[in-house]
């Protein structure tokens, strides 16, 4: 059965999932980068959206201005989220955001912001931005659009949006950085290996 | 067909190919997705590669570029000395890409460095990227083209080693590049490694070699080997697809090489993403064309 939460979520809907669960998305995500993070935390200016118990998405997309003013989601896919870590443990604490969703992991002081105040990181698969278009019913709203197309902050109505990817949870637990260390043990050995048929300088 | 009439259908076949790239892999990508797809056991793993595979449906489906990262345009050509629009392709590649930006449409990836403003049109100073090699007794052209996407572009490095370190020292390097920062470059990874002299002609080569078919081998045994090896020893490691951890790190691993100088052993990286759209196409002197990287194509 798919695991879906919806907007506003709630501390309970999260403190149950752990890093490698597999959610979806109903309700609304806004997309939410790099200058964003910086006029609120840096610049102390006030967001246009309310994200208490919202979503937010760590993604650039292409959108297309429709012959009657609407807007229309052509292709979003994820950014890398580690290039927010500098500001999102301060973001969640502002905003309320539950729900972080990107690419690839984040580092210890999101980990702690999530534990701290009850929010989850999520990895959306990068690359499949047409997959993640088709599953956004309808631009409800775009703030901040000095930002250009990129940086703006498209209001998504989405519908079982997703695979999301649990990879930081409530406890703090850090699905990337396991995997690091993993592969990081894995190295060594493997290296050697190779390293004794390669010795073509003799 | 007068020269004019030449160069406008060159122009147009070349715009719709680099559209056409940025919808639909290559025919040895989506083979190699199938197939380390098929061979996977990790659950998030199929999970993610159960997206790329519904992802590249859509794209298809709906005629749109699949990632929304369309990268800076980047053309490899190897023209025939005898190529009757030598003169005229540099003009010819820039109109196409424009044109590819219109009908794509393409994101705008181009920003012009120190005056740090998006051009707007995915052209700018030097861009697209044009790479040459003249051929000297062919009258036709092969053009590669490459979207350099941001994420798989990130982790190219390069670096000169003392020829102390070796082909160990090699290995290295490699293992440390995708291991560090090839996570975010969407893997599984098609990866480039170049042996050489210096920096550039070693990045130069690396680049080359993630242009090559995927099953394709290095002519010299050793170097093959070493593919071999090394494709066999990052895959151990099991990074998955985004990073998730699976069975497979990468896709392949490609090496080009030149001969070097004794002191010195240069080496570079340079990573394909899982959608590493690259495109060949071949020109010949009446200007008819054949796709030789995608199966089936009509332009
Ligand atoms: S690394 Fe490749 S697939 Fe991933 S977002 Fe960038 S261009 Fe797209």
């Amino acid at each position: 059965m798919k695991k879906i939460l919806t907007t506003p979520i709630k501390d309970e809907d999260l403190e149950s999932l752990n890093v490698g669960d597999v959610v979806y998305l109903t309700g609304r995500l806004v997309t939410c980068r790099d200058v964003a993070h910086r006029r609120l935390i840096e610049l102390n200016r006030e967001l246009p959206v309310n994200l208490e118990g919202g979503a937010i998405f760590h993604a650039g997309p292409i959108v297309r201005k429709k012959d009657d003013g609407q807007f229309e989601m052509v292709s979003i896919g994820p950014t890398t989220s580690m290039r927010m870590e500098k500001f999102e443990k301060q973001f969640i604490e502002r905003t309320g955001v539950k729900l972080i969703v990107g690419k690839g992991g984040m580092g210890p002081e999101t980990a702690e912001g999530c534990q701290t105040h009850k929010a989850v990181h999520a990895v959306f698969p990068g690359g499949c931005a047409v997959l993640a278009a088709t599953q956004v019913e309808e631009i409800e709203g775009a703030e901040w659009q000095d930002l250009g197309m990129p940086e703006t902050l498209w209001v998504n109505r989405v519908r079982e949006f997703g695979p999301l990817i649990i990879s930081i949870d409530t406890k703090g637990n850090n699905l990337f950085e396991q995997n690091k260390a993993r592969f990081n043990a894995k190295k060594g050995p493997v290296i050697e290996r190779i390293n004794s048929q390669v010795k073509f300088i003799k | 067909m007068d020269k004019e009439q030449a160069v406008q259908s060159l122009t147009d076949v070349m715009a719709k190919f680099t559209a056409y790239i940025g919808k639909r892999l290559p025919t040895d990508i989506k083979g190699k997705l199938a197939e380390l797809q098929a061979a996977e056991t990790n659950s998030l793993a199929k999970e993610v590669y159960a997206s790329m595979s519904s992802n590249q449906e859509a794209a298809d489906r709906l005629d749109r570029p699949s990632c929304q990262d369309t990268g800076v345009i980047q053309y490899f050509i190897s023209a025939g000395a005898k190529f009757p629009l030598l003169g005229e392709l540099e003009d010819i590649l820039r109109e196409a890409t424009l044109e590819a930006t219109r009908k794509g449409p393409l994101r705008h990836n181009a920003v012009e460095t120190f005056d740090e403003k998006n051009t707007g049109t995915n052209t700018g100073s030097r861009v697209p990227w044009l790479d040459w090699e003249i051929i000297p007794d062919s009258d036709s052209a092969i053009i590669d083209v490459y979207m350099a996407g941001g994420g798989c572009t990130l982790p190219g490095s390069a670096k000169v080693l003392m020829p102390g370190q070796g082909y160990e020292g090699v290995t290295e390097f490699v293992f440390d590049v995708i291991t560090s920062r090839g996570v975010n470059a969407c893997p599984p990874l098609l990866v480039g490694v170049g042996v050489s002299t210096s920096v550039e002609t070693a990045a130069r080569l690396s680049k080359r070699a993630i242009l090559r078919p995927i099953d394709s081998k290095h002519p010299n045994a050793n170097a093959a080997k070493m593919e071999e090896l090394l494709e066999e020893g990052l895959n151990e490691i099991g990074i998955g697809p985004q990073g998730l951890s699976g069975k497979a790190s990468v896709m392949g691993v490609n090496i080009e090489s030149s001969a070097r100088h004794p002191s010195t052993i240069g080496v570079a990286v340079s990573t394909g993403c899982w959608a590493h759209r690259r495109g060949k196409i071949r020109i010949n002197a009446d200007l008819s064309y054949d796709v030789l990287s995608h199966e089936g194509v009509a332009l």
